[in-house]
């Protein structure tokens, strides 16, 4: 069937239902029919990690993923960390810092990086470079980067908190 | 960069995977990770009339270990491979390779299987499987087979998979107690494939080298095993003539392509350094002077 079926998925806590093509990636799906465009499109070929998002519990590349493929699965963009209003933990620790300056791969820095708090929590430097690695930033240079994850890391364990919408 | 139209079957056990791929009569892809594959469907370099999605097929993600060897299900993503503290006891040079590959968002999705059938000549589980000497274990219509790694990669992008069978588990052979290991591998920045890597697992018996296995990739059209650089470490004692003897023959082994990341010579010459080098680290975790 190259005709429409019909998906199901949890997005950001909340159910979703959509007929989609097989062939729509899930990237295009999250911006065009749901209207998540927090989810950046940037190299479309896995490269770049703009499109980073969180599938069944572990960061992918959303333009590596069909959303036929996501049924039934859960996902978490970067509008499901914090608000403008109420920012995260993480994005508060990227204002901070300068972590960005055009902001293009701020939404899939940010997704690696939840990944980063949560699987590696007392990472060094060296291993948040490796870890956040995959993600082109033409921006900043990384160090303000790396220096706002490691700021949050700190916070979190300090405050004894996860990662997330405040 | 959107792929072309395809159908999307999801398939639940390894017989309607076969079912599907038969009937399709060639046109069908199996995806699993889709690391790989997904990239070559957005630039059109592939255009399935079929794509069998063989990810919900259950019972092909686990880790068994065995007497002589370590049975893995094909559906094992990278992380695990990389994360599993079965493997990191008794495969550390898989574990290892596996931190390597590509990036994190990668490994969370990326397959045995599917590297395997991928067969990228600059891919760390092919070398890995030739390495440890795997039997690569397929289903297909007629029956499944055990294919010995050796016979498995037929050239860059190519195996003898028929197209309607699948790979549903690979049995890496144990290396004997006490074995050293090593991997490394030079690439131009974090993630990106590797220039070149070399891998190895050897012994020390009174002294002398036994069971030196030596695996390379990104530097031919498929990974390799330098068995004439083998031959001349087996039974030897160690010492500085010997491994550069046997960089030497890793050197007259390779055949590498200039591309524009590296040139052959440049290639040749990195294979050299990383088999002195690997060489080097598994001699001494061997004589337990490294972990």
């Amino acid at each position: 069937m190259t005709g429409k079926r019909l998906v199901r998925m949890t997005v950001n806590g909340s159910p979703v239902e959509e007929a989609v093509e097989p062939r729509l990636l899930l990237s295009d799906f999250l911006r065009q029919m749901l209207g998540l465009t927090g989810t950046h499109v940037g190299c479309e070929q896995g490269v770049c990690g703009a499109c980073t998002v969180r599938l069944d519990g572990r960061t992918a590349r959303a333009c590596l993923t069909f959303a036929v493929q996501a049924e039934g699965s859960e996902i978490v963009t970067v509008e499901g960390l914090g608000t403008a209003e109420a920012l995260s933990p993480l994005q508060e620790a990227f204002r901070e810092h300068h972590a960005l300056q055009c902001g293009f791969c701020t939404p899939g820095m940010l997704m690696t990086a939840l990944d980063l708090l949560e699987t590696r929590p007392g990472a060094t430097d060296a291993e948040l470079r490796e870890g956040l690695s995959g993600n082109l930033c033409r921006c900043t240079g990384y160090e303000h980067i790396v220096a706002a994850v490691r700021a949050a890391a700190e916070r979190l364990a300090r405050e004894g908190k996860r990662e997330g919408p405040p | 960069m959107k792929p072309a139209a395809f159908e999307y079957l999801a398939v639940e056990s390894v017989e309607q995977a076969l079912e599907a791929l038969g009937a399709a009569g060639g046109e069908a892809k199996i995806v699993a990770g889709g690391q790989s594959l997904v990239p070559m469907l957005n630039f059109r370099l592939l255009q399935p009339s079929l794509l069998v999605d063989v990810n919900r097929i259950p019972g092909l993600d686990f880790i068994e270990v065995e007497a002589e060897r370590v049975r893995v299900g094909a559906l094992t993503r990278h992380w695990r491979q990389e994360a599993s503290p079965e493997l990191r006891r008794h495969l550390p040079v898989l574990s290892a390779a596996m931190a390597e590959v590509a990036h994190l968002a990668i490994r969370n999705r990326g397959t045995l299987g599917g590297s395997l059938s991928h067969a990228d000549p600059a891919a760390e589980l092919p070398m890995i499987a030739l390495l440890l000497e795997a039997e690569i274990v397929t289903a297909a219509p007629a029956g499944g087979r055990r294919v010995a790694a050796r016979d498995f990669f037929l050239g860059a992008l190519t195996t003898d998979l028929a197209e309607d069978e699948l790979v549903v588990e690979v049995a890496f052979r144990r290396p004997a107690a006490g074995s050293g290991w090593a991997f490394e591998e030079l690439a131009r920045r974090s993630g990106d494939f590797a220039l070149a890597a070399v891998a190895v697992t050897l012994r020390l018996e009174g002294g002398r080298i036994a069971e030196p296995r030596i695996a390379l990739m990104g530097v031919d059209e498929t990974a390799l095993r330098a068995e004439a650089a083998e031959a001349l470490l087996e039974g030897e004692a160690p010492g500085e003539a010997l491994l550069a003897a046997a960089a030497e023959a890793v050197r007259a082994r390779v055949q590498p392509n200039t591309d524009l990341h590296a040139s052959a010579d440049y290639r040749r010459h990195l294979a050299g350094v990383l088999t002195r080098r690997t060489l080097q680290t598994a001699l001494a975790r061997a004589a337990g002077e490294a972990a």
